[in-house]
């Protein structure tokens, strides 16, 4: 029976009716799934009931009792596992951050360096991206946090780079800041030096657009988010002093340490993630017509204003949406965290709660809709920035 | 139409086979290992002494013939067993779900993880302790010494712990450097990333010889806690836990009664009543158990008795020269006890 003849005869019954039809296949089809995931919980319920595993998220408020060496937020170990599981869900957060930034920076200056015409740029940046992107992530994990690690000296040995700064192999010791009752005013004067610098390339834009005229924008708005501050800095006499860390017993006691653990793993993924985001910015330029640059200079743009009021936006266009997957990457391989000994969500978590506790359903649920939900407020962010730079058709 | 049909009934049939899965879940450990063929152990990823492959690639250890032990009782055939290596942090999820029949992996036995874990603790098979490894040259000699140190740890263990409330304790400040398998937290230790390694006090003494100069490296006195170690199984199966604990129990009784692997075939003539109850030339001491009557005679046969197993693995006649210590017979001042046969 074919559509045509339903068509020409419209009294024919409801069950040969294809709009029907499709409607009761898919109820069927959502009501077969629904079964399948109502039985597949209640099944894994059951049987861990019968087998005494715990069901229920009561082990959220109990003590933890075990220590964690990089904590953003208070924590000991008579914290709770609620309060272990913030602090593995922000060092994952601060990898995921830290890294993004730079292999972003990494990428799109590999990706320029891979059109140079300079020989010797071009086949390095080659050659660096055939090998980041050719091996698999978790040896070169591996092979960082060993290289870093190993010839670094012991903490009684430990290299000076100067103004308090030490670098061992427990990690990067930094002078902590003290902050004096004035110090609150230099976090003012940053800020409204960032205001300000936000409302100045508002005012360039728009004047631009009216008069033509051109302001130096970046120079001006570095000026002012580092410049206020220090002006403020050194009207109060210095608020802010850092207390160099000192080495006693077995470690640097007072500063700021930042873990070998946390920078082979940023390093790791940034260069790996570099790679990609390379090859994503050359197709992004390469997509751009050589036309386009061609009229611009036929225009009189000069080189720089070429490429960056006509190349770059066009190529923003297609580099987006694949760099917001690799975005969406690097988060997610931040989770081989675990095989280097950085406290990250999944080693924190995932790993010793869940062992402590043996709920592992419960964890390992909450884990994945963690990174879920990381991945889709990054999608968001980035397509609401994609849906910006996109072209506008009318 | 057709189509639809059959998507239909093949996921009627997915649901049925789910719902009997759930019916089906009580059914006994000991069936189901005699229909496989052999018994599925969950063992160490390797600790020397206790769970390690040796070079040809056969298992060796106290834990692992612990579960020899079990297979030769339920097959007669020790060899009948798969080892399946698990790290600290899976290995009860392995047992809870069911991949591996029993847990003989070093595990310590603790209230919570009897009571929320929905295991059972079979036995002892070591008495253990917690220690700290340390290099010779940091001229530390006691773990009091030991504030503002940072300490290499395998996560997810009672030994981590331990740790903290031993810090917590003597309010001392440390650094926990936590990773997952053994391996990666000795190897951190050893390339200097930590001051020192703190694990069960075995594990010290078997991880040492996987330095690079374990001369350079010492134990430190302090044991701060109580690590009971022995095999595990899941709840709900009564016939089974009794299998594995009497399996343990065989093999004290058998150093008590003086059999040895060498000289079982000789005690099966013997005119004492309690080795032949034992070895099964009188009475039939299986049958409540699901096994046939020589059952002990076959782990004997297979293992040798507990002295045996622990000489050859971790005491005199390995690397480790572990000395009995706790782990002596009740009667030669240590605490191995066990109810007999009978």
């Amino acid at each position: 029976m074919s559509d045509a003849n339903a068509r020409q005869q419209p009294s024919v019954s409801l069950l040969y009716n294809p709009r029907v039809r499709g409607f009761l296949y898919q109820a069927v089809l959502v009501a077969i799934v629904g079964f399948l995931a109502y039985e597949a919980v209640v099944n894994a319920s059951t049987n861990m009931r019968a087998r005494g595993i715990p069901t229920d998220f009561s082990f959220w408020d109990r003590v933890a009792s075990f220590d964690i060496n990089q904590t953003l937020i208070e924590y000991s170990a008579a914290s709770t596992y609620g309060r272990a599981f913030f602090v593995g869900l922000l060092n994952t957060l601060l990898v995921a951050a830290v890294g993004v930034v730079l292999a972003t920076f990494l990428g799109f200056f590999v990706g320029v360096a891979r059109l140079s015409h300079n020989y010797v740029v071009q086949k390095l940046a080659t050659i660096y991206v055939e090998v980041m992107r050719n091996t698999p992530l978790l040896l070169q994990l591996l092979f960082i946090y060993n290289a870093v690690l190993t010839p670094l000296p012991n903490p009684r040995n430990s290299i000076s780079l100067g103004a308090g700064v030490f670098i061992n192999n427990r990690g990067l010791v930094l002078p902590d800041p003290q902050f004096a009752p004035g110090a609150i005013w230099v976090l003012v004067a940053a800020i409204a030096g960032l205001l300000l610098a936000v409302a100045f390339r508002f005012y360039a834009h728009r004047d631009q657009e009216k008069t033509g005229r051109s302001y130096p924008v970046v120079w001006i708005g570095i000026g002012l988010v580092l410049g206020l501050p220090a002006l403020v800095y050194l009207a109060l006499g210095e608020p802010v002093t850092f207390a160099a860390p000192v080495l006693r017993g077995f470690n640097f006691q007072g500063g700021v340490r930042v873990l070998p653990e946390f920078v082979a793993l940023v390093l790791g993924l940034v260069l790996y993630t570099a790679a990609f985001i390379a090859e994503i910015v050359r197709a992004g330029i390469r997509s751009v017509s050589h036309g386009q640059t061609e009229a611009a200079m036929a225009l009189g743009l000069s080189r720089q204003q070429t490429l960056k009021l006509v190349v770059t936006p066009q190529a923003m266009r297609v580099i987006i949406p694949p760099l917001t997957n690799q975005y969406l990457a690097l988060t997610k391989n931040s989770s081989l965290a675990v095989f280097i000994g950085y406290p990250d969500l999944v080693q924190v978590f995932a790993g010793t709660v869940l062992n402590q506790t043996g709920a592992a359903v419960q964890v390992i649920a909450i884990t994945m809709s963690v990174y879920l939900v990381i991945s889709l407020v990054t999608a968001a962010i980035m397509n609401s920035y994609n849906r910006r730079k996109a072209l506008v058709e009318r | 139409m057709k189509a639809i049909a059959a998507v239909l009934l093949t996921a009627v049939a997915l649901g049925a086979a789910v719902t009997g899965a759930q019916a089906q879940s009580g059914s006994k450990t000991l069936e189901q290992v005699k229909q496989k063929g052999f018994l599925t152990c969950g063992t160490n990823t390797g600790l020397a002494g206790f769970g390690l492959p040796d070079d040809k690639g056969n298992w060796t250890g106290l834990d692992v013939d612990f579960c020899r032990g079990v297979a030769a009782a339920i097959f007669g055939d020790g060899t009948k067993v798969k080892f399946i290596p698990l790290s600290a942090k899976d290995r009860f999820t392995a047992l809870q779900s069911g991949e591996i029949d029993v847990l003989a992996r070093n595990g310590t036995w603790t209230q919570s993880r009897e009571a929320e874990l929905g295991l059972l603790w079979a036995g002892v098979n070591y008495y253990d302790g917690q220690g700290f490894m340390v290099r010779k040259k940091l001229n530390v000699s006691s773990a009091l010494e030991l504030s503002g140190a940072s300490i290499c740890v395998q996560q997810g263990t009672t030994t981590e712990l331990n740790m903290a409330d031993f810090f917590r304790t003597k309010s001392m400040k440390y650094e926990a450097v936590a990773f997952q398998n053994i391996d990666e937290a000795v190897k951190a230790y050893d390339s200097g990333r930590c001051d020192a390694y703190t694990t069960d006090a075995s594990g010290l003494y078997s991880s040492r010889l996987k330095l690079v100069n374990p001369d350079e490296h010492m134990v430190l006195p302090e044991i701060i806690s109580k690590e009971p170690l022995g095999p595990a199984v899941r709840q709900g199966d009564d016939q089974w836990f009794n299998i594995v604990r009497w399996t343990h129990y065989a093999m004290i009784n058998a150093e008590e009664l003086g059999i040895t692997k060498a000289n079982v075939d000789e005690q099966v003539k013997t005119a004492n009543p309690e080795i032949k109850r034992f070895l099964g030339v009188e009475g039939d001491f299986g049958k409540g158990l699901g096994l046939p009557k020589e059952w002990a005679f076959r782990i004997i046969k297979a293992v040798g008795n507990y002295g045996e197993a622990f000489n050859r693995n971790v005491g005199d006649g390995s690397p480790l020269k572990i000395k009995r210590g706790l782990n002596a017979l009740w009667s030669q001042g240590g605490i191995q006890y066990a109810p007999s046969v009978r």
